[in-house]
């Protein structure tokens, strides 16, 4: 896509197709020769590794729908009859429901190393926008997923996730008379097709989770575009300078990142054939039961932090604004980050915030799995579990909208190396 | 929330313990530590253990608790031949399609009934969830067939709650009426009275039927029937697990080779 | 550094290619739960046999069984249908072959060997042209008729004009009583 094709058609049949439809053409720039910086650690397989997380998913996905009924009355039994009766049943439920967990675990990794090493600054903003947005409709795609089953945590998830609009309400209370339901009220019954989520929200939850990850798909496409206009950034987040500092992308990148994935595909089998009920929840065993909340709901870990900022806050609207708030902030990164380094490892002052920022989403996620009433003693004081969730909020926010473009004024980076070929034969040096 | 464990154990190092709210006598006791052969990454199933779980529910659990989702041919997982499945089948009475006549009740108003056949899951106690409460003073006994995965705890839990019957409650603690003390159950008042009793059933394989071996016996057939394909699974995560390990080392070496002139 | 410089390529080339046909073995046996999910499950293959009782079937009438999620035909025949079907010469059959499942499949296409016992026709009754549901007592031959491309078979199920190329087919079955019927 850069323009500079090296492709050369090897006999008649691929002449005759690359005059017409250059598609070998454009696999093998994008694909085979594509320039790669020469010193891509190991955190940089992830991209390949969430490509192949998302055809996992979506090919599980369509043999799981073929024997999948979308009703309140059938659908947990049909669940069931996947695990028991359908031939290999057990095994494709399982690969798909830990692989979403296995997609984001692999995700977030992605992005803490697009963080890390300044992925997001000029001249790749579109590639992390596009980046952010896929983040989003994974998650839309996930929690659409998750109420599938129908199981008791599935039916209060889509309760509970759907009445974050409802807060609405109070910009709005009233669309007409006084009698008449706010925005919020409005929007949730148009979301759930009723008074409640029940048969309706579960049939078009259906669809829009087998429509959604092939939008997904179109944007990974759109990612990949994004990404080989400019072309890799690298750990040392310097630009590539010439052809000493890169490596064709075949065979150098496929051996590593499939090297990788193989590694990521052995945790992924663990999960699914040793443990593959430890991310999912006991209560989603049971029946949606409309009439009984269970004691304790959560959402899956993933969203464990959002849900945290969620509780933290006492006031419904500003508790929704500050849940979509953190997410939306992402799409700021690229101009937050002040500094005229990218790389955070030229960067002792800010490496130290993102680490603490890493230690912030953990102690969230903890946070969010946790009872809302629960509560700390520390010597003898007694800490509601609110006040770590707040600090733990407000630092999020912080890092970005304050710690991010100060310290990219104030901090004084260290030298970086003249070129990639440079610091790649140095290290070579240094180790022998 | 299982995930909730490792990410308590990282921050037991770095916060204080979580706060034990002033003990509550209707707070129920964590299960009984109790260890069963079919867990572990090698665990599997006594087949005879399995047998002897599928009598006590048949003889005992099964007078209030369905099993909606265990076809008879589905016991050919506990060992059963196909002859021994369409004999427990044909001896079963499953409510009977309308005949000819477009009847499903008989004059006396009694449900018309068949033998089973294979295919027909295991027939339930009560005709629906109306006639189950009012037949067990507005409790619902909950269906089994995936009750191991659907507790917190599971087998140990229902093992706990099956064996946890008979103890003293704490001075104060207020039996509710139609209730039982099992202090292994959320608030402690449970509906279901002690189900297991000493010589219960008579186990054709001279096992001695006392309440833990009971208990033991059917919480091993019940995690069976919350998912008949676990030895399977496991079989099939040591193939695929071996043979990842081995594409992983030959990947490891082609990688190394690719990038050996490279550094 | 032991190994000379000949030796080298080929066992390069030996490691790459070892890995990449495990890694092909991998994905294609990773593919088979994908395509046997589609098969008949559990649940569906115990169904495959079926008992069912054919006493209330009169004389000259036929009942409809369901087996395999298919029509069976068990259609009592009267004395005048019977001697029809066993009048007819093989040379106005288009379809030789008995296609009974319960005879080698050689077996000719004769009344007897069509049947179990004269009385009752047991035949899959599904046209063996597109699979469309032959109509009862019908056409030219007193058996069936097709509604779909105006197949026509006689009292024996045995194709006797139109398009389909076979005689109806007679499934797998056995008398477990007098008048109880075990297919499958």
């Amino acid at each position: 896509m850069s323009g500079n094709s090296t492709y050369e058609p090897k006999n008649g049949l691929s002449r005759w197709l690359d005059a017409r439809l250059p598609i070998m053409r454009l696999a093998h720039d994008t694909m085979s020769t594509f320039p790669t910086p020469r010193n891509l650690n190991v955190w940089y397989t992830f991209g390949g590794i969430l490509t192949f997380c998302l055809g996992v998913q979506i090919v599980t996905g369509i043999v799981l729908a073929m024997h999948y009924t979308p009703t309140a009355a059938a659908a947990f039994d049909s669940v069931e009859n996947i695990r028991r009766e359908v031939n290999y049943g057990w095994l494709l439920n399982f690969i798909h429901s830990n692989g979403a967990s296995m997609f984001f675990l692999a995700v977030y990794l992605h992005m803490f190393r697009g963080l890390y090493y300044g992925s997001s600054k000029a001249p790749r903003e579109v590639l992390w926008i596009l980046g952010v947005i896929i983040y989003v409709v994974m998650v839309a795609t996930a929690f659409l997923g998750y109420v599938l089953p129908w199981g008791q945590m599935s039916f209060w998830a889509a309760t509970v996730i759907t009445n974050l609009f409802t807060s609405l309400d109070q910009i709005i209370p009233h669309l007409g008379g006084a009698h008449d339901p706010g925005l919020g009220t409005t929007i949730t019954q148009w979301l759930w097709g009723g008074f409640a989520v029940g048969d309706p929200t579960l049939n078009r939850f259906f669809s829009l989770h087998y429509l959604l990850p092939f939008v997904i798909a179109g944007l990974v496409v759109l990612h990949i575009w994004a990404l080989h206009v400019p072309g890799n950034n690298n750990p040392l987040g310097i630009d590539v300078k010439g052809p000493q500092d890169t490596v064709p992308f075949h065979p150098y990148y496929t051996v590593k990142d499939g090297f990788y994935l193989c590694l990521f595909v052995i945790l992924f089998a663990f999960l699914v054939f040793f443990a593959p009920d430890f991310v999912g929840n006991p209560d989603n065993y049971t029946t949606a039961n409309p009439l009984v909340t269970p004691p304790h709901i959560v959402p899956e870990w993933y969203l464990l932090p959002f849900y945290a900022m969620l509780r933290s806050i006492p006031q419904k609207l500003v508790g929704v604004l500050v849940l979509f708030g953190a997410i939306a902030t992402l799409l700021f990164v690229p101009w937050l980050d002040t500094s005229r380094v990218r790389s955070m490892r030229f960067r002792p002052m800010m490496k130290q915030f993102f680490w603490i920022f890493v230690a912030d989403c953990i102690l969230l996620g903890y946070l969010g799995s946790q009872e809302p009433q629960a509560v700390w003693h520390l010597g003898g004081v007694d800490m509601p579990l609110l006040w770590p969730a707040r600090i733990g909020t407000l630092y999020y926010f912080a890092f970005f909208w304050v710690i991010m473009p100060v310290i990219g004024l104030i901090e004084t980076p260290r030298p970086r190396p003249d070129s990639i070929a440079a610091s790649v034969l140095g290290n070579a040096q240094a180790a022998e | 929330m299982r995930i909730a464990l490792p990410l308590a154990v990282v921050f037991a190092l770095v916060v204080p313990a979580l706060a034990d709210d002033a003990a509550n006598t209707t707070d129920p006791l964590p299960p009984k530590e109790v260890a069963f052969p079919f867990q572990g990454p090698f665990g599997t199933y006594d087949r005879e253990q399995l047998q002897r779980g599928f009598q006590v529910y048949k003889e005992v659990c099964s007078a209030c608790h369905s099993l909606n989702r265990i076809a008879y041919h589905d016991l050919d997982g506990i060992g059963f031949d196909a002859a021994q499945i369409k004999a427990l089948a044909a001896a079963a009475k499953i409510p009977a399609e309308p005949n000819d006549k477009g009847e499903t009740y008989d004059s006396d108003g009694q449900r018309l009934t068949r033998p089973g056949i294979p295919a027909d899951t295991l027939p339930a106690p009560f005709a629906n969830e109306k006639a189950a409460r009012a037949n067990n003073n507005g409790a619902l006994p909950p269906d089994l067939s995936v009750i191991v995965k659907a507790r917190e705890g599971g087998a140990a839990y229902v093992y706990s709650i099956l064996s946890g019957f008979g103890q003293k409650p704490p001075p104060g603690f207020h039996v509710l009426a139609n209730k039982y003390y099992n202090p292994y159950f959320a608030g402690r008042n449970i509906s279901m009275p002690p189900p297991l009793t000493e010589g219960a059933v008579t186990y054709s394989d001279g096992t001695t039927a006392s309440v833990d071996q009971e208990a033991k016996d059917v919480v091993t057939f019940l995690s069976w029937a919350s998912e008949p394909k676990m030895e399977e699974r496991k079989r099939m995560g040591f193939e695929v697990i071996l043979f990842l390990l081995a594409l992983a080392g030959l990947l490891y070496l082609s990688y190394r080779r690719v990038w050996r002139d490279m550094h | 550094m032991a190994t000379t410089n000949t030796a080298e390529p080929t066992r390069r080339d030996f490691i790459h290619i070892a890995t990449g046909t495990v890694a092909a073995v991998g994905v294609g046996l990773a593919a088979w739960p994908f395509i046997d999910q589609m098969n008949p499950s559990s649940a569906v293959l115990a169904l495959s046999s079926v008992e069912i009782d054919i006493g209330s079937v009169q004389e000259g009438q036929q009942s409809v069984f369901m087996w395999r999620s298919k029509p069976v035909f068990v259609r009592r025949r009267t004395k005048k249908e019977i001697a029809e079907a066993e009048a007819v010469s093989m040379n106005d059959l288009p379809d030789k072959l008995a296609r009974n499942l319960n005879l080698p499949e050689d077996a000719p296409a004769t009344d007897k060997n069509r049947i179990e016992k004269p009385e009752w026709l047991v035949v899959i009754g599904i046209c063996t042209h597109l699979g469309c549901i032959p109509l009862n007592n019908q056409g030219e031959f007193g058996g069936y008729l097709c509604p779909c491309h105006g197949s026509q078979y006689d009292t024996a199920g045995r194709i006797r004009k139109g398009p389909a190329p076979e005689n109806l087919a007679v499934p797998p079955y056995a008398f477990i009583g007098p008048t109880k019927l075990k297919i499958g």
